[in-house]
């Protein structure tokens, strides 16, 4: 651990304050309805797209209202990527002649693409057509992406609105994050990736000869349109299997730093977004505080545990130092640890490293971060949950300063208690229900690759990642059984719509609330002592409910590890 | 009552333990669901206790004590949270049965068809009937004073031993069943059927009978059963976790870890804490007809409150003599003790003691003994004396006296108007002074501000509470008023419809109003209004209207019922927040416990260096139950409010039941392993 690595992280997430800031004004200028000077140019081609889609864009709808066709949009595009997949050896773009998916897999990837979680049980190159990476999985990326961004959105007018009616109109937001955020990012990150040398051709793969006489196929293919919006889109599906860690994907560290802030910058300017709709910037430098220090506590420490390497390893075979497995040269050690953290913080789920050659505690931090789910989070859904975290702590916190708790005005009653419940319940339900059924069938143990504590941790991860929508995985676990397609479909379909439609809940119950005005006996949530509550209750009821877990796995590996035991 | 403020007395300890056993009963339990898992926890480890494998594994008899402590400890657990709330009740149910031995069998004297009247039990009273109470009886009944004027011992109801007037018309009309007609006869109007009545309910209240969760309360219940349901899937689902890793952890372990990390004691203490919230109010003589308007009062964003009698004492004094025209100032006290001599207003004798207090003056009272008085009338605006030499004494309103010597033909001073002028700027009353057919001067009248009533509304302020105050006085005194009593705003010249306004206007902008009042015309005003303090003496209509009744009528009280309602949600989350931060402590010790066999290395997490993993396990389930006694003295007198600003306050408990939180247990369950060790059961 060097001051110049630590300087390095620091930096980047600067670079991601910076770019962060006016994208939330902006993205609130865009969803508030005020018009900017960019409206001559997207108006009349949103008007077209109104026409052909038979949209009317005057219609106000309350929450019912807004989820109904959102939850409707997601299947149909489920379906119709299912079908893809299903379909796809018989479809054209097929240069490598990839036959069409079995039904747990189309079935496993279609919920994983749709949830914008991008768990991978299939290798890019190798199982799916140009077709099936471009219409199956590229569409989703930014639809998925879209789906959480304007949840949030709708969520937000709700928390803010004074009528029932006032959560805007779905169809027409689902639009605008295309035309006015993803599409135009996309293309030119997708041209500045192109430019940093990442292939984009439909062209089947190439062979050659190397050196030696021996001949070798090398994989290739419209890989920087799909590389923008992975990372923009928080989705984290590559087109590799060795995603970002792959030459073609993350070929140098401009792009290692590019994919870093591309993954990071629209949920921490959703947060400056969040203030805005509040009209409270304060509230926003709070949480973003609060969340940017929980997300380089832990950066720091993947940090740390891989520089102190493995004392196993020095013992055995005199390597000392820096763990250096699983890892690319080409990134450093500070940037790999940003972006384990910020795969995970944010839970979008590429990886630069092979996570399952992490320490146990390097391994631990993107672990925690799944299960807290809400250090910044996920496109959308990730402000959700934060925006539940907060309903929480104002309700426990509210008490203590003697008045029935508010959140920005509004009453926190048995109904919206309810709900927050829900939705905090939901994912430990998901993650360690899951885990003990892998754990207690034949067919959930004959998958994992390492025995002992480590094995247990891979499940752990798996079902962590797919709870939280994140999809990158821990590797050693062979996720392509039926069993594992099954459950960790059904899990990360769980994982994102049931909260989506408790969180939808809840601003709809706020909305028909009075905002009682604030006074001296209110209790502010935009002071730093605020800010500690959250953090604190996020980490003790989020996080020591994964403690039992999290100490057989990881901690327990951790701690053999330094005192020389092998884990068996 | 209030001369009954017995705290835990024998009785209601012992009532209360049988209470404890008796609530048991799992139909009882199940309303409070964290205590029910506990209760289940219970039952099962029982069952381990003498089938140690019934769930599989082979324990043997070496595991038997150690699930027979277990589950006893559990039993208590769950027996102190049900003695918590016995006791909360018990001190209610005290409480009845004193109100209860006042509603002995009473007869009463109802009025037949043919005007005689007859004896009948009280019981049998209907609403409308008409009934006579003679000095020394009981009242029978709640209801209206139709005929007469007499004193009333209220002290069963209200504890206050001075007795009331209680007359025919106006506000002091309304009777309540179970006091004692001191002296005169009353004739009454029965205004409630049997049951229905003023002791009735309050026995129901302060029984709690009649006690609901209130909405806070039921939130609370909702988000600390979503905490027990998520450590039911931590503990149901490390079983299979350790098994994999080739270790098992026994059933009985798995439900100690679960007690533990289920928020025990706030669901142990939270309906304790709601019923001694409703008791403290009871104690300060104040009855809620609901625990939903407690709470509301915690949440009050605006006070209205009148000015005479709660911010100003009733009455207004004299506090100043300021001579006209070429009176001196001596003078003009003479001629205004001479006027107030047979005045026995409030006024009137704050005259002759300013006088006496502040200015020499050279009467001798005895030598007009012989004068006639002349009482106040609504016609003359003026009272006074006429001596035996034909001398005619006045004071009054200024312009009654102006129109009294112009009538006479006497002169009015020039500097009368200004100064009179002055003194109304100021907000005070100015009252003339006249002999024969001259002004001597005025007589400054002060609203007199109750002591301590500033410093109160600074406190309010400070809760972040509006205090508006109603008067029915001209706009100049209101302001003057107001400034000097410190409140935020002011209604002048109000009307009943301009307080029902002013609750309107502001609940419409998503606030909550507590008003406190007595009259008939009050009672759409209380009914609005989200708090509604009326006051014993106030008219049956008013009662039914609001939704605290004050037995003491004192208006002021609506502050205090405010920080009731903010100490009871203050002592709920204070105490939630204890409970969940009492988790990190309890992992620290019962995980390495469970794993100690599994993986040695998790050993390091022992940070408390418990003896032994069933030593740690008793410690920290015997800490669990421990807290709940230790918590019920707070619990029953409520955390404490300081009006100090939300967000000081916040750091203040936080620091105590947060921090504390995470602290106590370290040292509780360290202090309890030694002595655990000590007793040599630490491997039990």
């Amino acid at each position: 651990m060097t001051w110049l690595g630590i300087i390095q992280i620091l930096l980047v997430l600067g670079i991601v304050l910076l770019v962060a800031i006016p994208l939330g004004g902006y993205l609130y200028r865009v969803f508030s309805g005020q018009r900017s000077w960019l409206e001559r140019v997207y108006a009349p081609c949103e008007k077209v797209l109104y026409k052909l889609s038979g949209i009317n864009p005057t219609v106000e709808m309350d929450w019912k209202a807004y989820i109904k066709p959102l939850l409707l949009v997601n299947f149909i595009m489920m379906l119709f990527v299912y079908l893809i997949l299903r379909l796809q050896g018989h479809l054209p773009l097929n240069p490598d002649h990839i036959p069409s998916m079995p039904w747990d897999l189309a079935f496993n990837t279609a919920a994983s693409f749709i949830t914008n979680t991008n768990w991978q049980n299939y290798a890019g190159e190798s199982t799916l057509s140009y077709l099936s990476q471009t219409m199956a999985i590229t569409y989703l990326q930014f639809t998925s992406a879209a789906t959480g961004l304007v949840a949030v959105i709708a969520f937000l007018r709700g928390l803010v609105g004074k009528r029932a009616k006032m959560f805007g109109n779905f169809w027409v937001d689902f639009v605008k994050v295309h035309t006015r955020l993803l599409l135009p990012a996309a293309f030119i990150l997708a041209l500045v990736f192109v430019g940093l040398g990442l292939p984009q051709t439909f062209s089947g793969a190439q062979t050659v000869h190397t050196l030696q006489g021996a001949s070798q196929t090398i994989s290739r293919g419209p890989i920087a349109s799909l590389e923008a919006i992975k990372q923009l889109g928080t989705n984290g599906g590559g087109f590799m299997n060795a995603n970002s860690a792959h030459p073609f994907e993350n070929p140098n560290v401009i792009t290692n730093i590019l994919e870093i802030i591309a993954m990071a910058v629209i949920p921490t300017a959703l947060i400056f977004t969040f203030g805005r709709f509040l009209k409270k910037r304060r509230q926003a430098v709070i949480l973003y505080v609060f969340l940017v220090a929980m997300m380089l506590l832990g950066t720091l420490l993947v940090y740390w545990s891989e520089t102190s390497g493995n004392p196993i390893l020095h013992k055995v075979l005199g390597i000392s130092n820096v763990s250096m497995e699983g890892k690319e040269v080409r990134f450093g050690l500070p940037l790999d640890s940003l972006f384990v953290g910020a795969t995970t913080a944010f839970t979008t789920g590429a990886v630069n490293l092979m996570h399952d050659s992490l320490t146990p505690l390097g391994g631990f931090v993107p672990m925690l971060f799944m299960m807290l789910n809400m250090v910044f989070g996920g496109k959308g859904v990730g402000l959700l949950n934060i925006i539940m975290y907060l309903i929480i702590t104002v309700f426990i916190a509210g008490l203590m300063v003697g008045r029935t708790p508010e959140i920005f005005g509004k009453k926190i009653e048995a109904r919206e208690i309810k709900l927050a419940t829900l939705t905090l319940l939901i994912h430990p339900f998901l993650i360690l229900f899951a885990s003990a059924i892998a754990l207690v069938t034949k067919t959930g143990v004959a998958s994992i690759a390492n025995p002992g504590l480590h094995g247990f941790s891979e499940i752990l991860y798996a079902f962590s990642s797919a709870a939280a929508n994140n999809g990158s995985a821990f590797g050693g676990l062979s996720g392509n059984t039926p069993f594992y397609n099954i459950m960790l479909g059904v899990v990360m379909l769980l994982g994102r719509y049931i909260s989506i439609v408790a969180m939808f809940a809840i601003a709809g119950s706020l909305i028909r609330k009075p905002v009682v005005p604030e006074s001296a006996g209110t209790l502010r949530t935009d002071t730093f002592a605020f800010g500690g509550v959250f953090a604190a209750i996020a980490l003790i009821v989020g996080a020591l409910t994964f403690f039992p877990a999290l100490a057989l796995g990881p901690i327990a590996e951790h701690l053999q590890m330094w005192s020389g035991v092998l884990s068996k | 009552m209030s001369n009954k403020k017995q705290s835990v007395t024998k009785d209601i300890f012992k009532i209360a333990v049988v209470d404890a056993f008796k609530k048991l009963d799992p139909r009882v339990m199940i309303r409070n669901p964290v205590m029910f898992v506990v209760e289940i926890g219970f039952v099962v480890t029982l069952l381990l206790s003498f089938m140690p494998n019934l769930f599989g594994g082979n324990y043997g008899a070496k595991q038997i004590p150690f699930n027979v402590v277990i589950s006893f400890i559990l039993l208590i657990t769950v027996l102190l949270g049900n003695f918590a709330e016995a006791i909360a009740e018990g001190r209610g149910k005290a409480q009845a049965e004193s109100l209860r031995r006042t509603k002995t069998d009473l007869m009463a004297q109802r009025r037949s068809k043919d005007d005689s009247y007859e004896s009948v039990p009280a019981s049998t009273l209907r609403k409308g009937d008409i009934i006579r109470v003679l000095a020394g009886e009981m009242i029978p009944a709640d209801g209206e004073v139709k005929e007469g004027l007499g004193s009333v011992d209220e002290s069963a109801i209200t504890g206050e031993s001075a007795p009331v007037i209680r007359g025919a018309g106006g506000d002091f009309s309304s009777v309540t069943g179970g006091t004692k007609l001191l002296s005169d006869q009353l004739v009454i109007e029965v205004a409630v059927n049997p049951g229905e009545s003023f002791l009735d309910k309050m026995i129901g209240l302060v029984e709690g009978a009649s006690r609901q969760k209130t909405p806070n309360e039921i939130a609370l219940t909702v988000l600390l059963a979503g905490l027990t349901l998520i450590f039911l899937i931590v503990v149901l689902t490390l079983s299979p976790f350790a098994n994999y890793v080739k270790g098992s952890i026994d059933t009985v372990s798995l439900i100690a870890l679960l007690v533990c990390l289920i928020p025990t004691t706030i669901g142990a203490l939270l309906s304790a804490i709601g019923i001694a919230g409703m008791d403290r109010i009871i104690r300060f003589n104040v009855v809620a007809k609901s625990g939903k308007a407690v709470e509301a009062a915690g949440d009050v964003n605006t006070l209205i409150l009148d000015k005479t009698g709660t911010i100003t004492i009733g009455n207004r004094l004299a506090s100043q003599f300021i001579p006209v025209g070429s009176h001196s100032l001596s003078e003009l006290v003479n001629v205004a003790v001479l006027s107030s001599l047979f005045d026995e207003t409030p006024e009137g004798r704050s005259v002759i003691d300013l006088a006496h207090k502040e200015y020499e003056f050279g009467l001798q009272l005895e030598d007009y003994n012989d004068a006639e008085n002349v009482e106040f009338s609504a016609d003359t605006r003026m009272s006074g004396l006429n001596l035996q030499d034909g001398t005619v004494v006045r004071k009054g309103a200024v312009d009654a006296i102006k129109q009294f010597i112009k009538n006479k033909g006497g002169r009015i001073p020039e500097d009368l108007d200004a100064k009179k002028e002055r003194i109304a700027k100021e907000g005070g009353t100015p009252l003339a002074v006249t002999k024969d057919q001259e002004v001597f001067g005025l007589i400054y009248l002060k609203d007199i501000i109750k002591s301590g009533m500033r410093q109160r509304f600074e406190e309010l302020r400070k809760m972040g509470i509006k205090t508006v105050m109603c008067t029915g006085d001209n706009p100049l005194t209101a302001s003057t008023i107001a400034l000097e009593a410190g409140v935020d705003d002011f209604i002048e010249e109000a009307k009943p419809e301009d307080k029902m306004r002013l609750i309107k206007k502001e609940q419409s902008q998503g606030k909550l109003v507590a008003m406190s009042g007595d009259g008939t015309n009050d009672a759409p005003a209380l009914a609005q209004a989200d708090v509604g303090l009326v006051m014993n003496t106030g008219t049956t209509a008013a009662k039914e209207a609001g939704n605290m009744v004050d037995l003491d009528s004192d208006p002021t009280k609506l502050i205090e019922v405010v920080s009731i309602g903010k100490q009871l949600l203050i002592t709920r989350g204070s105490i939630t927040t204890f409970s969940i931060a009492n988790d990190v402590a309890k992992y620290f010790a019962i995980l390495p416990a469970m794993f100690a066999t599994m993986i040695p290395q998790l050993q390091i997490l022992n940070i408390m260096g418990l003896t032994s993993p069933r030593s740690a396990i008793l410690s920290a389930i015997i800490f669990n139950a421990l807290i709940i006694p230790a918590l019920i003295p707070l619990a029953m007198k409520g955390v404490k409010y300081r009006p100090i600003g939300a967000t000081s306050l916040l750091m203040r408990n936080l620091m105590i039941y947060g921090l504390g939180g995470i602290l106590v247990p370290f040292v509780g369950i360290k202090l309890i392993d030694i002595i655990i060790t000590a007793l040599g059961i630490a491997n039990i």
